[in-house]
């Protein structure tokens, strides 16, 4: 009898212990660059969960995720690599592995995460689970005895990683079927000063803009053996560039409705392309130089922020109508949006006001106000299951 | 060669100690654009990023005056803009000297 009763003491005291089961699917994290931390939030009950501290220096970091979604692989300008564990709140391995990185990206199969880094420049290649180091490909270039910084790194299919190379003007793929023993793809001479990548929704397409040049390179991952060609050229013919006071970001989700939204460099401009033919199709002009030009999932809307000194507002596109149908002002300086996984909202950091802030993409109400220091980066699970997230 | 930048110097120097310092809240302004704006490129540490370090072994040996007019006009065919819509020759002046001493953090 005593027995028993200790046993069912035992029961309910771990019964109370133990926290309640939950998934990750509506699960994401905020970086709070400047004090190195994440914030672990749930845009279900928009709220922040807990705080993750100790990733470094987090100025320009980006998020990736585990196919099961519990870990966020978060990239640091400082090199640090972190595996956050999303339900426990807490650093799973953390590890220096460049002197400074720009992002990353994980492999089709999960198993492989790769940083690409401006210093030493190249890309690193580690496993997902232990963060053992795998494969360095050092971006070398010329004689070989320069290296360039890696930009535009995203997973492609057939385990395979895309890239560009600022200093040398080259994309490169990388084949990690085998990941100790990676195989190169090299296309030359693709452009000046590529600076940012995108792979398209469907992984096809590989497509890097250039800020030495106007224009953008395009690859049919399909059709490797038909080399780079050059889309959007001379988009800027004759007119006057505007200064540039921060490099656009691109990504897949720029992709909507058989049209690429992408953001024209040193112009007030969206370019709008046709995604089967790559011609330009139109322009749409918007209140700034935009940084991030992403389509809310079901494609209907482009959300569209701006470069210093245009930096505290945001602008939505209508893509039926193929013009701005709203200007929001969510506070000071907004580095970075985030659309929950079906898009009915969207998340803004507005970095000096200390706060992210959560639209209904809808009626464009204002549902919350979440206090963060110093926020950027806003990355949500839903990323697990996407090509080139 | 030394003599030559040493009379640059001098000849510069009138502009140079002219110019005041900022106000505190104004410097206070010039210091979370550094790190912030600048920092895009730079990083917000200064190590480095897309754009080169901007800390003081990296700045220490370059002149005042190129340095300067590098922050307001750009450096041509790099992706350097120039800031002077933003700030006036005293103030970029500033934020150069502050950082080849090592520059300021934020204060919160």
């Amino acid at each position: 009898m005593k027995s028993l009763l200790s046993i069912l003491a035992a029961v309910l005291l771990s019964a109370c212990a133990a926290p309640a089961l939950r998934g990750t699917g509506d699960l994401g994290l905020v970086i709070e660059r400047a004090s190195g931390s994440v914030a672990v939030v749930d845009n279900s009950a928009r709220a922040i969960l807990g705080r993750v501290e100790g990733l470094g220096d987090l100025s320009h970091a980006s998020a990736v995720y585990s196919r099961d979604g519990r870990y966020a692989y978060v990239f640091g300008r400082d090199g640090g690599l972190t595996k956050v564990d999303l339900l426990e709140r807490k650093i799973a391995k953390r590890i220096l592995q460049a002197g400074n990185s720009i992002g990353g990206a994980i492999s089709q199969d999960g198993r492989l995460v790769a940083a690409q880094n401006y210093q030493p420049g190249g890309v690193k290649v580690f496993d997902a689970e232990t963060l053992e180091l795998l494969a360095d490909i050092p971006a070398e270039f010329g004689n070989g005895k320069q290296f360039s910084k890696v930009v535009g790194l995203a997973d492609v299919p057939g385990n395979k990683f895309a890239y560009a190379l600022f200093d040398a003007g080259e994309i490169w793929v990388a084949d990690l079927s085998t990941p100790r023993a990676p195989k190169l793809t090299k296309f030359r001479g693709i452009g000046s000063q590529p600076y940012d990548g995108l792979v398209t929704p469907d992984g096809r397409h590989y497509i890097a803009g250039l800020f030495g040049e106007d224009g953008l390179a395009l690859i049919d991952l399909w059709k490797p053996e038909q080399g780079a060609r050059k889309i959007l050229a001379n988009y800027g013919k004759g007119a006057e560039k505007l200064p540039v006071f921060k490099m656009p970001h691109l990504r897949g989700w720029a992709v909507a409705g058989g049209r690429a939204y992408l953001p024209a460099i040193g112009k007030h401009e969206v370019l709008v392309v046709d995604t089967a033919t790559w011609q330009e199709v139109g322009r749409i002009p918007v209140k700034g130089q935009p940084v991030f030009v992403m389509a809310r999932p079901d494609g209907r809307q482009i959300w569209v922020n701006f470069a210093f000194p245009d930096y505290s507002q945001v602008q939505v596109i209508d893509t039926l109508e193929q013009k701005v149908v709203q200007t929001l002002s969510p506070g000071k300086a907004v580095l970075h949006m985030e659309f929950t996984p079906r898009g009915e909202n969207v998340w803004i950091s507005a970095r000096d006001d200390n706060r992210v802030v959560v639209f209904d993409t809808a009626s464009f109400a204002k549902l919350a106000e979440l206090p963060a220091q110093n926020p950027s980066g806003i990355f949500f699970t839903s990323r697990a299951a996407r090509i080139g997230f | 060669m030394t003599r030559l930048s040493a009379l640059g110097l001098c000849l510069l120097a009138p502009l140079a100690t002219a110019a005041a310092d900022p106000a505190p809240e104004r410097a206070r302004e010039l210091v979370r654009m550094v790190r912030q704006d600048c920092g895009s490129c730079h990083g917000l540490t200064l190590k480095g990023g897309l754009g080169p370090p901007l800390l003081p072994e990296t700045l220490r040996e370059k002149p005042v005056e190129s340095l300067r007019y590098t922050v307001l006009l750009g450096r041509h065919g790099t992706p350097m803009p120039p800031w002077s819509a933003f700030m006036n020759e005293a103030e970029a002046d500033w934020i150069v000297r502050r950082l080849i001493e090592g520059f300021p953090e934020e204060t919160r």
